[in-house]
């Protein structure tokens, strides 16, 4: 890459696989998406080719408006933790020695090759009254009888931390690998305890890094549908959930669309909103 | 999902006397003769069942004794599930093609063709065993005209876990007992879970209250004092299953065929029917009026109506019979295994065919609110 913009047929020919594949596995099914999203439905059918907003005026009620409220705020929630979590983990890891480097990233990996169900329900087992870890507080004698921790919000919270927890490793792990050893060493040696040089020199250093960790985790987080249905109440039920049922279950399919375009709007607006104050704080 | 294409069932053994019932049903059938077929032997007919087990089911056990019988070869075809199946037919029908010309369809889906008048109106006088069929299982266009044929049906009752419940309560009441807090497993959505109509029919003697929205929402309202006693809301039937067999959500609603099966295998499960009557759900045999093999549709949805058919459905997939108790040669056993006397609560599909979004809307505002 040189920077200069493409000249001629065969630099431009360069892009223009990656530019099909786009149209057809991306802009096209969007583009349905948002076709259908004004389709009128037909509620002992199915739907027909229409330009109406019904099915976004649906969406603007306070039910529809919780669900969305409270999915921002569990996703939001969860990636934080995940960063919190896995921030200082990816740090002390990379300060291994390469071959306990390698170790923990092939665990990490396998973690990631689980899928939202084998978690869900692994989850949903280990905080269970008959099988989970409660029996074993009871047994140790710090409590007197199992209890059933799912479904519940911490379940829910737990499950989807846990599903995030390796994508933020992953995107942090560059970042933390190159980070020159030299910056903490001045630090200590200016007189910084190891807390101030932590949160005053390497975390504001790797602010961008820290932040598209968490812009990735929440958008993923966002999606989950099954974590939800498994280790949630029905008031725990994300917008995810709720396009699931439309779309799937009650074949409304122009709403399920209009929902999903919609959830995707909010997010795009608030990975955009995060962006540009992490770009305001850096100009001044 | 609605119609539960994925359970897994008994296949019971072929008893004798379920042999010796074929083989006399199949000597009376050559000697009357089906003369209207014979002339066009060589024909197949394309049938749809959800693919998995039903598909499989009915391929090993149905479908060879039919062709054999009536020299109508059948091409077995597997549906998806949830509405996808009415969508291509009533596509393929603008054009003309048939992708099945008999399809087993749940209500509501057969409901929304029928308004859209999808499926051939069939014929009563070459449907005779027809009269065999509980009455609700003969499904008619608003002139009178027969649309669809009921073709298997299935219970969802009261089920608990043995060693939490000793003894089995024997009402759907049983769901509102404070005593059963956080106990309790239901089906997640109004269409597949039937609870406006157990509300209906438990504390407002039937489900004629839900004809109107007066009625639907003071059923809902009814409903909604559940809540503190349900732990699990379910869509995966596997989800609850193993929550019941574990003991950790030990009372629910569930199907009673697989609960049977589960007790049968030695788990602390048992399925009662409640005194108010299980909910009878159904699959119903659609003909699309794209089919060019309408005589020989005609000839398949009545074999399937004869009580012997029913009983070996009964026996080998662990469906309840379509046909009256009184034409079955189950025994006692066989027949408790998949049904019950007490009348049925019938789910009102209509109402959901008619104003699902409603509905869908209210309870998901119930139930997540």
């Amino acid at each position: 890459m040189n920077g200069a913009p493409p000249k001629g047929l065969q630099q431009h020919s360069a892009v223009i696989y990656p530019a099909v594949m786009l149209l057809i596995f991306f802009v096209a099914p969007f583009g349905i998406m948002l076709a259908v999203s004004f389709y009128h439905r037909v509620e002992s059918a199915f739907y027909e080719p229409a330009f109406e907003l019904a099915n976004y005026a649906r969406f603007l009620t306070a039910f529809f408006g919780k669900a969305l409220g409270f999915s921002i705020w569990i996703a939001a929630l969860a990636s934080a933790i995940s960063v919190a979590v896995a921030f200082p983990f990816t740090y002390f890891m990379t300060r291994l020695g390469r071959p306990a480097q390698v170790r923990w990233l092939v665990l990490i990996l396998a973690v990631l090759s689980l899928s939202e169900v084998i978690i869900g329900f692994a989850w949903s087992s280990l905080l269970s009254r008959t099988a989970g870890v409660s029996n074993i507080l009871v047994w140790l004698g710090l409590m007197a009888q199992p209890e059933a921790w799912t479904p519940a919000f911490s379940a829910l919270l737990i499950g989807l931390v846990y599903l995030g927890f390796p994508y933020t490793v992953l995107v942090l792990y560059p970042a933390l690998s190159r980070l020159d050893p030299e910056l903490a060493q001045a630090s200590r040696m200016l007189g910084a305890s190891p807390f101030k040089t932590f949160f005053l020199v390497i975390v504001p250093v790797l602010r961008n890094a820290i932040m598209s960790a968490f812009i990735m985790v929440f958008v993923f987080d966002l999606g989950a549908y099954i974590l939800p249905q498994v280790l949630g109440k029905p008031e725990h039920w994300t917008l995810s959930v709720h396009i699931t049922d439309q779309a799937v279950f009650q074949s409304n399919i122009p709403f399920a669309a209009a929902l999903a375009i919609f959830l995707m709007l909010v997010s795009l607006a608030l990975v955009s909103l995060t962006m540009l104050l992490g770009q305001q704080r850096r100009t001044p | 999902m609605t119609h539960r294409p994925t359970n897994t069932i008994h296949k019971g053994s072929l008893t004798r006397r379920s042999l010796l019932a074929g083989a006399a049903g199949l000597a009376g059938a050559t000697a009357i003769g089906f003369p209207s077929i014979k002339t066009r032997a060589a024909q197949t007919l394309k049938v749809g069942t959800y693919g998995g087990y039903f598909k499989d089911s009915f391929d090993e056990h149905i479908y060879p004794d039919f062709t054999k019988e009536t020299g109508i070869e059948i091409q077995s075809v597997a549906e998806p599930t949830g509405e996808a199946w009415l969508i291509q037919l009533e596509q393929a029908a603008k054009a003309g093609q048939a992708p099945a010309d008999v399809s087993m369809m749940a209500q509501v889906t057969r409901l929304k063709g029928q308004s859209a008048k999808l499926w051939a109106p069939l014929d009563e006088a070459k449907l005779g065993n027809t009269k065999n069929l509980e009455p609700h299982f003969v499904q008619r266009y608003d002139d009178g005209g027969i649309a669809a044929i009921g073709a298997v049906s299935w219970y969802i009752t009261l089920v608990t876990n043995t060693d939490v419940y000793p003894t089995s309560p024997d009402s759907w009441k049983a769901l509102w007992d404070p005593a059963n807090k956080g106990k309790i497993g239901l089906l997640a959505l109004a269409t597949n879970s039937f609870l406006l109509e157990i509300t209906a029919k438990a504390w407002f003697g039937g489900t004629e209250m839900l004809d109107t929205e007066d009625g639907q929402l003071k059923a809902l309202e009814k409903l909604a004092e559940v809540k503190p006693n349900v732990a699990l809301w379910y869509r995966d039937e596997g989800q609850f299953q193993q929550a019941l067999e574990t003991g950790e959500v030990p009372m629910g609603q569930y199907y009673h065929d697989v609960t049977g099966l589960a007790a049968a295998e030695g788990k602390p499960v048992r399925s009662v029917f409640p005194k108010e009557g299980g909910v009878l759900d159904s699959g119903s045999w659609c003909v699309s009026k794209a089919s060019k093999a309408i005589e020989e549709a005609h000839a398949f949805i009545d074999y399937m109506c004869r009580p012997e058919i029913q009983a070996t459905l009964s026996r080998k997939v662990g469906t309840a019979p379509t046909v009256k108790r009184s034409l079955l040669d189950l025994t006692d056993e066989e027949f408790a295994a998949v049904a019950s006397d007490i009348p049925p609560i019938i789910p009102r599909y209509d109402i959901y065919a008619e104003r699902s979004d409603w509905l869908n809307q209210k309870w998901t505002e119930m139930i997540a609110g």
